[in-house]
């Protein structure tokens, strides 16, 4: 056992290891490129370094864009939180709802199914022109896009959950409301949990497209305007910025999963 | 807990001319034809018939989770119409919920019945303990083997306190050894908590092990083709003699069935 729990901890200090050649092959082979051999302009391929000190200058100046990046990154937090919990909150009852009653789903189902394939994107045109280009059409484009991958998942979840499981919960003499909170959706979590991962990913990605083509404030304007600034390292520290904050985002959701999701990821 | 006592001569199943068929889109398919059947109180009968025939069905039947499409199933004198907490089932397959500790599993029937926490848990404790799964009661169902998730079946079947316990295969997918401990173990159990039982099997061996009764059913449209008493004294020997002639003797009547 205590050999065990020894090769697992050299197993993590390699894997660690590992991960920090591999950035640092990354970061090493980028400032050969641009600070070594200067094979494009600084304007168009910053070195690293330089992407440092535009990263620590942002932080307290509110030039070229109009805020610092911490005000960037609060806009776009902002507006992709709020349409991400409201995508949730609705899609993942919705998609329950649908694999449960069969009337829901035959109503839903149809409309589900058409707007479904519609890609996102298309969706900002017409959401600017409802709401404007303030938070709540970006919201609402971050709402569509957060919300169907919660209903698919959720939907799927409940639908796997297994007849002779809910056979067992009707012997012990549960309702069916009782058979939906105790067995079905038990059953649909870790499913219910992949669509939140989708979902949260789509959200962010959603959230810097519709950023550059309206807003006045956020990460995905910060590139769009420092692009006709020809500006390029803030351009990469606004980059940096959505990778780290989605990938905080994966690692909080691991966490959550870990704490709700009992019994192995398998139904 | 309060069943002690051997078979009281008290009719607790009654299967009155019991048929059963499903109609689907292309073809009408009869599975139980004309069935009728007693079983007594603490009683433990053996449903033994060839793979495909309507085994299960029967359970469902008689657990109210079907309905018959003729005839009548009582259980302790009222008609099934609906599954309920007084006929408790342990399937062949692992039903258990993945989501729940060997614990929640157990107590989910008396939970299910809005029984205090501390008196289910003490209730739960005692047929894991009984099943002999002490200390596993954290575990979750996908880091047990297969013969302790039956264990769980049974621990969690019997926690409900049902009159009559229905069992579908229980031991069908475990491998030669630990289906022979499970046997054994299921005996001693039943020894000291006696329940009417119903089994299904296609295993002769089994059969005779566990039976009072052994009902020889035939391949669909299923109907009772003969009854086998079982007197040998238990615990029983797979290897005694008169074990082995009953055997023989289920297996051809088994076999003229086909």
């Amino acid at each position: 056992m205590n050999e065990f729990a020894k090769e697992k901890r050299r197993q993590k200090i390699k894997f660690g290891i590992v991960s920090i050649l591999s950035l640092c092959t990354f970061f090493g082979v980028w400032y050969l490129c641009s600070a070594v051999l200067h094979l494009k302009p600084d304007y168009v391929l910053p070195s690293p370094v330089q992407v440092v000190k535009a990263f620590i200058t942002k932080l307290n100046t509110k030039a070229p864009d109009g805020a610092t990046l911490g005000g960037h990154i609060l806009a776009s937090l902002k507006v992709a939180l709020s349409g991400y919990f409201l995508g949730a909150i609705v899609g993942i009852p919705l998609g329950i709802a649908m694999a449960w009653f069969r009337k829901v789903d035959m109503f839903v189902t149809p409309l589900f199914d058409l707007i479904r394939p519609v890609p996102t994107i298309a969706w900002i045109p017409l959401m600017i022109l409802w709401f404007g280009i303030g938070l709540g059409a970006k919201a609402a484009i971050i709402f569509v896009s957060a919300f169907v991958p919660c209903v698919i998942n959720a939907y799927a979840g409940i639908k796997q959950t297994k007849p002779v499981n809910l056979w067992v919960a009707q012997t012990f003499g549960a309702s069916r409301r009782e058979m939906l909170f105790t067995v079905a959706i038990p059953t649909a979590l870790p499913l219910i949990f992949t669509g939140l991962r989708i979902s949260l990913g789509t959200a962010w990605m959603t959230l810097c497209a519709a950023e550059m083509l309206a807003s006045n404030r956020g990460l995905g304007y910060m590139i769009q305007l420092n692009r006709t600034l020809a500006r390029a390292d803030l351009i990469v520290v606004a980059m940096l910025t959505i990778g780290v904050i989605g990938t905080i985002f994966t690692v909080g959701l691991d966490a959550l999963e870990k704490k709700f999701v009992k019994g192995g990821r398998r139904r | 807990m309060e069943h002690h006592g051997g078979v009281t001569g008290k009719n607790i199943i009654s299967l009155q001319n019991v048929s059963k068929t499903y109609i689907s889109e292309h073809k009408t398919n009869e599975v139980v034809r004309d069935v009728s059947l007693d079983v007594q109180e603490n009683e433990f009968v053996v449903l033994f018939g060839p793979g495909q025939c309507g085994k299960t069905t029967m359970i469902n039947l008689i657990a109210g989770l079907q309905l018959p499409t003729e005839g009548k199933v009582i259980v302790d004198g009222k008609e099934v119409t609906a599954p309920g907490p007084d006929r408790g089932v342990v399937y062949q397959t692992t039903a258990l919920f993945p989501f729940c500790t060997v614990m929640g599993n157990v107590e989910f029937g008396p939970k299910s019945q809005g029984m205090k926490k501390e008196e289910r848990r003490k209730k739960a404790q005692y047929f894991i303990d009984l099943v002999g799964l002490t200390g596993f009661e954290k575990s979750f169902p996908n880091r047990l083997s297969g013969g302790m998730r039956q264990r769980v079946g049974i621990a969690r079947a019997y926690a409900n306190d049902p009159k009559v316990m229905l069992m579908d295969e229980p031991f069908g997918h475990l491998d030669a050894q630990t289906r022979y401990m499970m046997e054994e173990e299921l005996e001693k159990i039943w020894e000291k908590e006696k329940r009417t039982v119903v089994f299904v099997t296609n295993n002769s061996e089994e059969a005779v092990y566990l039976a009072d009764r052994i009902i020889i059913l035939t391949n669909t449209p299923t109907h009772i083709k003969h009854e086998v008493r079982v007197d040998l004294p238990r615990p029983r020997q797979y290897s005694d003699p008169e074990f082995l002639k009953i055997r023989r003797e289920i297996e051809e009547i088994c076999d003229d069935t086909l």
